[in-house]
């Protein structure tokens, strides 16, 4: 990976003002530290890529299979026919350019091609000359192209450098959808035999061991343990998680990236003490470990297999819903595409309801899947939780809304709930970086890898400008969210544009803030086993605690 | 921009010369007939070519709070999740372009050293781009009077509202002066502004230009170079009911309704080929014109491929001796598989 530049080099190595040739006229540029490396040739055919061959992303010649031009029209012309989406996206921008500096890529780069318009305009210039008349006889007049070598690598470049978070298709008059074209345009270079390793990798991980990380089903239970030591030291209870055990009401399924990787496991200890505490019936699955779904940085298809698992388990163990964790792209397919793809639920599935308020997820009632995030927050709603907040206290917390849970799913009520009930300082970004339009990490969609580290610095640039200013203006030390990606993405991050704040899982400062029944008194730690700053009372006062739940703000 | 002029140009002396050279009719009659008739069929065309595809995935984009917990007020507008309530986000979209609305603008800027990116809430597009379309509609409704005979109420009445400021003889219309702003501004901006000066095609300029051309054209109809006004709605109104007008007609009127005529004729060809087509696409857009209720109702896939997946069974056979070594509980037990083996 090549040595990355400070944060004032990288503005100052921004360039300011466009290239003075047309976009057609120039070529994608392979800079390192700004694109993925290749997916290896025989992993891409083990998924079944017919095309999988030996290229690299810096070569002059990418080996492009020979009928190259003819996949490429025939990929498109049956995608075309596939996605009314696609057809009307193609054909209806005027580019009137309100979706240009929406882009967190465009702001970090200024690279023209990054405005999604532009991105978009990479296919639609294709499109134009073989599928539209206008393209056919006006040829340039009408912003149709001839494809060739250099197009595909452009195609593959740009679609590279975006993270499908939406954000542009909520600002267009139109509601062009800038991720359907790049999940599009990347299923075309799939076709092509161009995959990318960062993503193939999870992808054929998770179709055989169940989960990204390619955890064995032995090794799962063993970390999962291992965090379950790490809860009896901070609180004394030992927590014995069922693993693959039939006949509970609830099958839990999480992002895999939280049993693996910090502060992510923060957030997984977070789910099991909060179920031990509540006394859920539910058990976890070695075999669908995974709510992530790298399927998705693929294609339609490859999305569905790897979801399937789900409800598969979830018939085998005769579980009547599913719980899911803190995770962005999983809530994407979940919440949009996991009925369509994969239902009609097993018949042992019920509508969703919680046991302990017995609230009905009427709004989950074909998926049976419920967000962990709602779930607590109607036990918080309800007061079945016994919270002291003071436990977080050294926490200056603000809340990122992940791409994905926020603009193709609407959930930004019910992680406020939860974070202001388990913690005592919360303080918004500003206005237009939030909520609906909440900017990307930067990373998402397969591109949190370290080669590029460069491309996802600029990328983040937006959101970590936001964070910015609430910790320059109210101290913000922690940055919570509900992403196990975010989780991976925002630390360096934010070690990169604003040293000294740190990033939390929702469930890790719930799991903080809850006094659980039978545990060591007074809790002296967080789930980080650091000393808590504004340590618990002694336990002399019985009976008090009931007092200090909820209304404390 | 300079090939979208020339075309504009050369349209202009198709229309000018023709009627100089005697084709009134062609121009008058034979083209607006064709016009017509290719503007209706490649619009219908093209939203059929649309509707054929299929709507796979339900990918709306939420543009609020979800309907979740009861006590959570969702965002009826932006995240819909009733027919209501999509009619209503679907009706924002189209009369007041709510997405527009939305519009910020992002400026680097310096806070005492700190490079920050700041968002200001930018309305200016929003505006001018719903007065060019509101004027357009005037225009359009106030056209209709040479169509019909009498003239409707209605008609009459957006005529009278058009002109209220009762200057100028004939008298001054609104929108006439409103949308030459607008299309000035639209205009304006794809030159001075780099980005969209970058990302802008000549289809872009010539569609402007194509407006401009018709909206002056018709200023200079009514205000300097005057033509028999009633001759026009008696040519007109033949077109429409299929009495064609005779070429003794045609010919009464002036050389600047043919140039008129000419660019509205072409505007009209040009239509369903073109990004004018978002007129339709709106209507079409999933991520606009689906509710958001993908978890409580089940939407299908009328292509849905068959599940192809990594089962539990092939799960356990790979780990069998893995998981129950773990304490793991499997389906089928380790003996049952080194029985078979042998055998």
């Amino acid at each position: 990976m090549a040595k990355m530049p400070t944060s004032d080099q990288l503005l100052a190595q921004t360039p300011t003002s466009f290239p003075n040739k047309g976009w057609m006229d120039i070529k994608a540029e392979f800079i390192p530290g700004r694109f993925p490396y290749p997916a290896k040739a025989e992993t891409m055919e083990k998924m079944g890529f017919t095309h999988a061959h030996t290229w690299a992303p810096e070569d002059e010649d990418w080996n492009l299979p020979e009928n190259w031009e003819e996949i490429l029209y025939n990929g498109l012309k049956e995608r075309l026919e596939k996605h009314r989406s696609l057809k009307v996206f193609m054909d209806t921008c005027v580019r009137c350019g309100a979706c240009a500096d929406k882009c967190h890529f465009f702001l970090g780069t200024n690279d023209p091609k990054n405005m999604p318009v532009l991105r978009a305009e990479l296919l639609r210039s294709i499109y134009r000359k073989d599928f539209t008349l206008a393209g056919k006889i006006l040829g340039k007049f009408a912003g149709a192209r001839t494809v060739n070598k250099d197009v595909v690598k452009e195609l593959f470049s740009y679609a590279y450098q975006c993270t499908e978070c939406r954000r542009c298709s909520l600002f267009c008059p139109y509601g062009i959808d800038t991720a359907e074209i790049t999940a599009i345009v990347r299923e075309l270079m799939y076709e092509l035999g161009l995959g990318i390793n960062w993503v193939m990798e999870p992808v054929s991980n998770c179709n055989r061991t169940g989960n990204h990380l390619g955890i064995q089903p032995h090794a799962f239970k063993e970390i999962v343990e291992f965090l379950c030591d790490d809860i009896e030291t901070v609180t004394g209870i030992r927590i014995d998680p069922p693993f693959n055990e039939k006949g509970h009401e609830v099958l839990f399924i999480a992002p895999s990236g939280d049993v693996f990787a910090d502060p992510g496991i923060y957030t997984f200890m977070g789910y099991l003490m909060l179920f031990h505490e509540i006394g859920l019936d539910y058990t976890l699955s070695t075999y669908a470990s995974e709510g992530g779904n790298f399927g998705s940085f693929v294609s339609f298809d490859m999305a569905k297999k790897l979801n399937a698992k789900m409800y598969h388990e979830a018939e085998r163990l005769g579980a009547k819903w599913i719980l899911g964790g803190e995770c962005g792209h999983m809530w994407r397919v979940v919440n949009q595409y996991m009925a369509t793809y994969n239902g009609p639920t097993p018949a042992c599935m019920e509508t969703p309801v919680s046991p302990i308020t017995g609230t009905v997820f009427e709004n989950a009632k074909s998926t049976k899947m419920v967000h962990i995030v709602e779930f607590t927050a109607d036990l918080i709603k309800h007061n079945k939780l016994n919270l002291r907040p003071e436990r977080n206290n050294h926490l200056i917390t603000t809340w990122h809304d992940s791409c994905n849970p926020s603009r193709a799913m609407g959930c930004f009520e019910e992680p406020r709930t939860v974070l202001k009930a388990v913690c005592n300082n919360f303080f918004e970004m500003p206005e237009h970086t939030i909520r609906e339009e909440t900017f990307c990490c930067g990373s998402g969609s397969g591109l949190n890898s370290e080669e590029v580290m460069d491309l996802r610095m600029r990328g983040g640039l937006p959101r970590a400008n936001a964070v910015r200013w609430v910790a320059d203006h109210n101290d913000v030390n922690r940055v919570a969210c509900m992403c196990a990606l975010d989780r991976a993405i925002l630390p360096p991050l934010m070690n990169y544009w604003v040293p000294g704040v740190d990033v939390s899982g929702l469930h890790e400062l719930v799991a903080n803030a809850l006094v659980m029944k039978d545990e060591t008194q007074p809790r002296t730690m967080d789930l980080r086993q650091e000393d808590l700053e504004y340590p618990d009372p002694e336990p002399e006062e019985e009976g008090g605690e009931e007092m200090e739940n909820g209304g404390e703000e | 921009m300079t090939i979208a002029l020339a075309a504009i140009l050369i349209i202009l002396a198709i229309g000018w010369g023709g009627a100089m050279l005697g084709l009134q009719y062609v121009l008058g009659v034979i083209l607006p007939l064709v016009a017509l008739l290719v503007f209706i069929i490649g619009f219908i065309m093209r939203l059929v070519y649309w509707a054929k595809s299929p709507v796979p995935f339900a990918i709306p984009t939420t543009g609020g709070q979800e309907k979740s917990l009861d006590w959570i007020k969702p965002a009826r507008l932006d995240s819909p999740t009733t027919t209501l309530g999509l009619i209503g986000r679907m009706a924002l979209e189209i009369f007041a372009f709510r997405s527009l609305f939305r519009n910020t603008v992002a400026k680097r800027t310096d806070d005492n050293g700190t490079p920050r990116i700041t968002y200001y809430s930018s309305k200016w597009l929003w505006l001018f781009a719903l007065i060019f379309h509101y004027c357009m509609l005037v225009i359009i409704i106030r056209h209709a009077r040479f169509l019909f005979e009498p003239v409707p109420f209605f008609i009459n009445a957006v005529e009278f509202l058009d002109g209220i400021l009762q200057v100028g003889a004939p008298r001054f219309f609104l929108s006439s002066g409103l949308i030459i702003l607008a299309l000035g501004f639209l205009l304006l901006r794809r030159i001075c502004n780099e980005r969209l000066r970058y990302l802008s095609l000549p289809a872009d300029y010539f569609a402007l230009f194509l407006l401009l051309a018709i909206v002056c054209s018709g200023i200079c109809m009514r205000y300097m170079d005057k033509v028999d006004i009633a001759m026009v709605k008696v040519v007109l109104m033949g077109l429409v009911t299929f009495h064609l007008p005779t070429m003794e007609q045609v010919s009464q009127i002036g050389p600047i309704f043919f140039v008129h005529i000419t660019f509205v004729s072409v505007l009209f060809i040009y239509f369903p080929f073109s990004k004018l087509m978002h007129m339709g696409g709106i209507f079409f857009s999933p991520t606009r014109n689906m509710k958001i209720n993908t978890r409580e109702y089940r939407h299908i896939n009328p292509w849905n491929p068959p599940k192809k997946f990594h089962t539990y069974a092939a799960y356990e056979d790979d780990f069998r001796e893995l998981m129950v070594e773990a304490g793991l509980p499997v389906d089928k037990e380790l003996e049952e598989k080194t029985e078979k083996e042998p055998a």
